[in-house]
């Protein structure tokens, strides 16, 4: 093995121009792809971080039906308190659940006494909210970074389209279940810079506000929003409190909870699976171009050495071992241009880094600062199928070497 | 036991509608340790007996042993183990590996085809560079040294895996005459040394004199016989 791989070598370094335009070609491809998917996974990673931790949770739990007709937030499809209840003791049971906030949502007037307008808002425990969406307080531009009891936070076009400020009094008025209008006075307390997404523009209150507004007798929520420990076990963990929420039912016997990751509450999860296939056409692309270049470089290799090998065939070297000889070289090829692909890749993506240079917009959010990572796995299986690609590509020209006539291959001039 | 028996070979090749004889029912034997020499114009069979002989081609008709064996049955991967074992190889453009030095170079069979212990490899090799007196030159690459350089290699690498027998198609005609005599006389001299029997085709007449025993051909037949010290003319 190491003979031959000592002889391939040599091969590749006897064509020198040769073999560095095809390692640059392939190195460039590795390049491109390293950086399409470090640059497209920070961008989808960071996007479903401001979608989850500001916004929705990791999964959340409704009332089966709720979720169809979410936009009316409908205060007749709220969990009523019993259910409630069981879901919030079956939650604190699972080692996987790091937080989870319940919330009541309705939509409402909203009041400065001089204009009103309307608002959607989230009645919630305000410590239990910033724990279980932990990016909610750095989206408050302006004021206190908690909300008390008779506070309220709103969204930053409610505020500039209403002209209120920090410390302003606005009053609440909405209708509840019932049909009967009743309104409180609210101080504002911050606000919310607003976020792409379901409930970006959203306005939030003490929950128990939220039940004296509503009228509440006992506490009906909307959704419970639930974060875990591991955002990677979130379709797992989905799966098993499906599972175990299951055996909730309605007096129709049919089931009266549901659970729904983030990936079927927000839309983004379109945007990230349409990069995952974009960045599944680029590694093609990747492998065209390996396939392509390497074929082409082996065929002129095992055409220009016809004679070379028709004497290696005379000697007695068996097939086996003349395709072993053409293989490595496609394989010292693949890894040579990998290697130069990921180091100048990684070099690449560490200047990005430090640099800030790489941003966006997003929805209304500016300026948002990438920071490529790369992923080790990623990075491992682009190498492997360009290697497996490399020596792929070379097996065509390696076996055409293999099967030649020993007397056709002396001959020829 | 004869080192190489031929009976009655023959060979033809197809181009297309085309068939052409090169050998017409050949018959003759070779014994072990001996220099024998294959003269003929161009187009005699010359290197169609070599090729039928160093087993990278099948005879159409006849018997062909090589150290006892019928080469005629072997498969293709049975022919290249059976060369790499029994047979060593001179070329006439030397073919040498440019990649590899003068020592790469005669190390590779045993490398490559006899996979052989280092030690054993280098001692083998040491020697043999001595004995064609490439020992200063090993560390050059084939294009650093002269043909006969190379074709002095090029024995030394036929040699390095012990065959029984060494086959050199046209060996000296990329060669002056005072270099091809030298390759000669080094043949002569690793067969005396090594009991290897070399059997080259030539048709460079003055060089056929070395031989020990000459046979000629001409469109395919075996025309006449001359044995050094022997009587002259009779076919085989």
């Amino acid at each position: 093995m190491g003979n031959l791989f000592k002889i391939s070598v040599r091969n590749l370094f006897r064509y020198k121009r040769r073999t560095f335009l095809t390692t640059s070609l392939i190195a460039f491809g590795v390049i491109f792809v390293l950086g399409y998917t470090s640059i497209s996974g920070s961008f989808k990673n960071m996007m479903i971080g401001q979608v989850t931790d500001s916004m929705i949770g990791h999964l959340q739990v409704h009332r089966k039906g709720y979720v169809a007709s979410i936009e009316n937030l409908p205060l007749n499809m709220n969990l009523n308190p019993q259910a409630a209840r069981k879901v919030e003791s079956l939650l604190k049971l699972q080692p996987e659940v790091e937080d989870y906030s319940p919330r009541i949502k309705f939509g409402g007037m909203f009041s400065t006494f001089v204009e009103t307008t309307n608002i959607r808002l989230n009645g919630v425990y305000p410590e239990k909210e910033f724990k279980t969406i932990p990016l909610l307080s750095s989206r408050i531009t302006d004021g206190r970074k908690t909300l008390h009891r008779g506070e309220i936070l709103i969204p930053e076009l409610l505020a500039r389209g209403m002209k209120a400020k920090i410390g302003d009094m606005i009053v609440i008025v909405a209708t509840n279940q019932d049909g009967s209008v009743n309104g409180k006075q609210f101080e504002i307390a911050g606000i919310l810079e607003s976020a792409t997404g379901p409930g970006g523009r959203d306005g939030y209150i003490h929950i128990e506000d939220a039940m004296e507004v509503l009228r509440m007798e006992e506490m009906e929520i909307s959704e419970v929003a639930i974060r875990i420990k591991d955002f990677g076990q979130v379709e797992t963990f989905t799966r098993k409190l499906d599972g175990l929420l299951s055996g909730e039912v309605n007096r129709q016997g049919a089931r009266s909870l549901e659970v729904h990751s983030w990936q079927q509450l927000s839309p983004f999860y379109n945007i990230a699976r349409m990069i995952d296939m974009m960045t599944i056409f680029i590694q093609l692309m990747l492998i065209a171009v390996v396939l392509i270049s390497i074929m082409n470089v082996m065929i002129m290799a095992v055409y220009e050495r016809i004679r070379e090998i028709g004497t290696i065939a005379a000697i007695g070297t068996l097939p086996m071992k003349i395709l072993s000889m053409f293989l490595m070289e496609g394989l010292c090829l693949g890894v040579i241009g990998t290697v130069i692909g990921n180091v100048i890749g990684m070099v690449i993506i560490f200047i990005l880094n430090v640099s800030g240079w790489v941003t966006f917009d997003f929805g209304r959010q500016k300026g948002l600062v990438l920071s490529p990572t790369v992923d080790p796995v990623n990075m491992l299986v682009v190498s492997a199928i360009v290697i497996f690609v490399s020596v792929f590509a070379s097996l065509q020209p390696a076996l055409k070497a293999s099967r030649m006539d020993p007397i056709q291959a002396l001959r020829h001039v | 036991m004869k080192l190489i028996q031929v009976k009655n070979v023959s060979k033809e090749y197809r181009t297309g509608e085309i068939t052409v004889k090169a050998l017409r029912g050949v018959s003759f034997e070779i014994e072990r340790a001996s220099f024998v020499s294959f003269v003929g114009p161009s187009g005699s069979g010359k290197t169609t007996i070599l090729n039928l002989i160093g087993c990278l081609d099948k005879p159409t008709e006849g018997e062909l042993k090589v150290s006892g064996t019928d080469v005629a049955g072997l498969s293709r991967k049975e022919s290249a183990a059976f060369r790499g074992k029994h047979i060593g190889f001179i070329f006439q453009d030397f073919n040498l590996m440019p990649v590899l030095t003068v020592y790469e170079n005669i190390e590779y069979p045993l490398l490559m085809v006899q996979s052989l212990p280092s030690t054993e490899r280098k001692d083998r090799v040491e020697k043999l560079l001595e004995e064609v007196g490439m020992a200063d030159q090993k560390n050059k690459y084939p294009d650093q040294i002269s043909g006969g350089q190379k074709q002095r290699v090029a024995v030394a690498r036929a040699l390095v895996t012990n065959p029984e027998l060494v086959l050199a198609d046209e060996p000296t005609a990329n060669l002056d005459s005072e270099t091809a005599y030298a390759v000669i006389n080094l043949m002569k001299k690793m067969k005396d040394g090594f009991g290897t029997t070399f059997v080259f085709s030539t048709h460079d007449q003055k060089i056929v004199g070395e031989a020990e025993i000459v046979y000629f051909l001409a469109d395919g037949k075996l025309v006449d016989e001359k044995v050094k010290g022997g009587k002259n003319g009779q076919p085989v």
